[in-house]
């Protein structure tokens, strides 16, 4: 069995709301609510969600680059949380991540040159002599001809520029990186050659993805295994064939009924949710999505809502489709 | 009946060409096509591919300069929409034509009320009182399928969720009764189960009132949920046109195939993916010949220096490709028809 090469444990991240004149801590945004996943090397687990479900922030917590507010995120056996500056200084160049925006994540006054030369800087890489041949050996890594170190970001098409962002990440040679929505931003014929680089790259380097992602077609395409979120916590997580062929979460079957799929043909059951996301700052008592759920039960507003094990690997937090473990049966 | 009734919209040979410091940019260059009324027409293409454009272009709403409209004509229920004057049209925006925009935020005033806003629209076009305008507000709110409709008349639209506020888009987009709505990436900034709603309730709207809907989208998978035909775009050109069902059955232009191709599957898992080579080139500088050519698997010479004229390929399906017609294909030896699909 492969070892885990990230264990996230009760991840929780709350920021607080202020108000007032003296900024008083009025509340708070349960944006990650206790989140526990783990990823072997060399795999990949996306978190799915619709907007306000604490993806993204959860993948900014696992790398610090927000404090989360409690739990445990052990990076190869390493704890993230309680590291000190230094330390994950160290760390941070076996932990990469790439946005959904690559221009907002570039400098506009930056060559490419400059921009992969500075995270081999950055990271003191001992390569004061290769630095040059190492920029090259990324940029045809991800499949930007050599031109392309001279010139600035907003001379490359989208595709383009996340191929430069990719570069980045992979200058200081992670294992680990978290891509937030990568291809979000793409056409669909961009898209499909920066997923296939994104897959290219994990089988050369053996890379670890946490992939980030709303688009479900994507996200099959790419994952080994998927983590529903619903309102800061994993509704449902396993496998992706069964989290996408034998969905058990009320909102994982909505959501993939939802997903237009390219076939007029098809005559789909639709599931219309009623009602919009509620706000993570008041979200509902008991199971989060009790109020917008059709398998809705009275018990469903008061419950402890725990992921149960409903096969190998398959766990789903459901107090109707998974109610509890029989002790020991 | 009338030929010119079948169709509430018929565009005839659209160019939108902007003049800029890089020279003209050709948005949209020689577009046509029909929209029968209380139909769904779909224009798709990717980013810079001229939908958007098309769509200000029928709206009259292309700045002027940089912009330039000319072309044969877009006649809308008879009547020629290029050669009215802003005053004309402004009769035909949001009265006969409305049009709903991607970002429900940025295309309301932020600091008036949802109700005040819906409501001025019902008094200047429909010269209702203030009192007259908010029953019927409170009505279209209700029909749009906003909650608890009287107490929302009150917020302002930053405290409206995007799926509220883009039902508040189409209230108001409907208050004047349109003929025709013209959606622009409608549900692109919304989530997936939010998205499903909004399309649900722009079906349900145009069964209700036989409106036609020109729908603007880069999503094959809302194509197929919503529209009855289908316009595909590449660098401001029309490169395919036929019923909903044809398309998806079997698109007969590279660039269209390569779309279907390069959208990952939800029914399988880790196939690798098609990718049509290189990137949308940019519209001061597009390519002579077929404007797609440069990223064609099956590019021949005739490709890159004469542009495909738009060959009937089966029933109602078009498409500007050299490799249907039978002429060129014949010269080479080879039957007219895109190659099967293990080519790419």
């Amino acid at each position: 069995m492969t070892p885990d090469l990230l264990v996230v444990q009760d991840l929780v991240k709350h920021f607080p709301v202020r108000k007032g004149i003296f900024s008083r801590v009025a509340g708070h945004v349960r944006a990650v609510d206790g989140l526990s996943f783990r990823i072997p090397r060399g795999k990949t687990l996306s978190l799915v969600g619709e907007s306000g479900s604490g993806k993204t922030t959860t993948g900014r917590a696992i790398l610090r680059l927000i404090e989360p507010t409690s739990g445990s995120v052990r990076f190869d056996g390493i704890e993230v949380t309680s590291m000190n500056r230094q330390d994950l200084r160290a760390l941070r160049k076996r932990m990469q991540i790439i946005f959904q925006d690559p221009y907002g994540s570039l400098n506009p006054r930056m060559t490419v040159y400059s921009v992969l030369s500075e995270a081999l800087r950055t990271h003191r890489l001992p390569q004061a002599t290769g630095a040059r041949d190492r920029v090259y050996e990324l940029l045809s890594l991800v499949g930007l001809p050599p031109e392309a170190a001279d010139r600035y970001p907003h001379e490359f098409s989208g595709g383009q520029r996340q191929r430069v962002g990719i570069a980045r990440a992979l200058a200081v040679e992670p294992e680990l990186i978290v891509a937030d929505e990568p291809v979000s931003a793409l056409d669909v014929s961009i898209q499909s050659q920066i997923l296939n680089l994104l897959e290219d790259l994990q089988q050369q380097l053996g890379l670890t993805y946490l992939f980030i992602g709303h688009d479900l077609s994507v996200v099959r395409h790419i994952s080994d295994s998927v983590a529903v979120m619903y309102l800061g916590r994993i509704v449902e997580l396993g496998p992706v064939e069964a989290v996408f062929e034998h969905p058990v979460h009320p909102y994982t079957i909505a959501l993939l009924a939802a997903a237009p799929v390219p076939d007029p043909a098809r005559k789909r059951r639709r599931i219309l949710l009623p009602g919009d996301i509620p706000s993570p700052i008041n979200p509902p008592t008991g199971c989060h999505f009790h109020p917008r759920c059709p398998d809705a039960q009275p018990g469903c507003a008061r419950c402890e809502t725990p992921l149960i094990e409903i096969s190998p690997g398959h766990w789903v937090a459901c107090p109707v489709h998974a109610p509890g473990a029989p002790a020991n049966a | 009946m009338n030929a010119s009734h079948e169709f509430i919209l018929r565009v005839r040979n659209l160019r939108t060409h902007f003049h800029t410091d890089q020279g003209i940019a050709r948005a949209v260059d020689g577009v046509s096509f029909d929209i029968p009324a209380g139909k769904t027409l779909a224009l798709v293409g990717e980013s810079g591919c001229g939908k958007s454009v098309t769509a200000l272009s029928i709206l009259g709403l292309v700045p002027h300069p940089p912009g330039e409209v000319s072309g044969e004509a877009i006649e809308f229920e008879g009547r020629n929409l290029l050669a009215f004057s802003e005053a004309e049209m402004r009769r035909i925006r949001g009265n006969e034509i409305a049009m709903i925009f991607q970002e429900p935020m940025t295309s309301m005033n932020p600091v008036f009320r949802i109700g005040d806003q819906i409501g001025a629209v019902l008094r200047l076009h429909r010269g209702l009182s203030k009192a007259a305008a908010r029953e019927e507000v409170l009505a279209l709110m209700q029909r749009v399928g906003i909650p608890a409709a009287e107490s929302r008349l009150e917020d302002y639209p930053h405290q409206m969720s995007g799926g509220m506020l883009q039902r508040v888009m189409i209230a108001m987009a409907l208050s004047c009764h349109p003929k025709m709505l013209i959606a622009d990436e409608p549900t692109t900034a919304l989530d997936v189960t939010i998205q499903a709603q909004i399309l649900d309730l722009l079906r349900v709207l145009q069964r209700e009132t036989g409106m036609s809907i020109l729908l603007i989208t880069h999503d094959l998978g809302i194509v197929a949920e919503i529209a009855d035909e289908v316009v595909v775009m590449y660098a401001g050109k029309k490169v395919e046109h036929a019923p909903v069902a044809a398309l998806f059955a079997a698109p007969k232009h590279p660039y269209t195939r390569g779309l279907f191709a390069s959208l990952p599957a939800m029914q399988q898992h880790r196939q690798r993916l098609y990718a049509i080579r290189g990137a949308v080139p940019a519209p001061t500088d597009f390519p002579a010949g077929c404007r797609f050519h440069p990223r064609c698997p099956y590019a021949m010479d005739c490709c890159r220096r004469d542009e495909p004229p738009l060959l009937e390929t089966g029933d109602a399906h078009r498409t500007a490709c050299w490799l249907h017609d039978a002429g060129v294909m014949a010269a080479q030896g080879k039957a007219p028809g895109l190659p099967p699909e293990a080519a790419p």
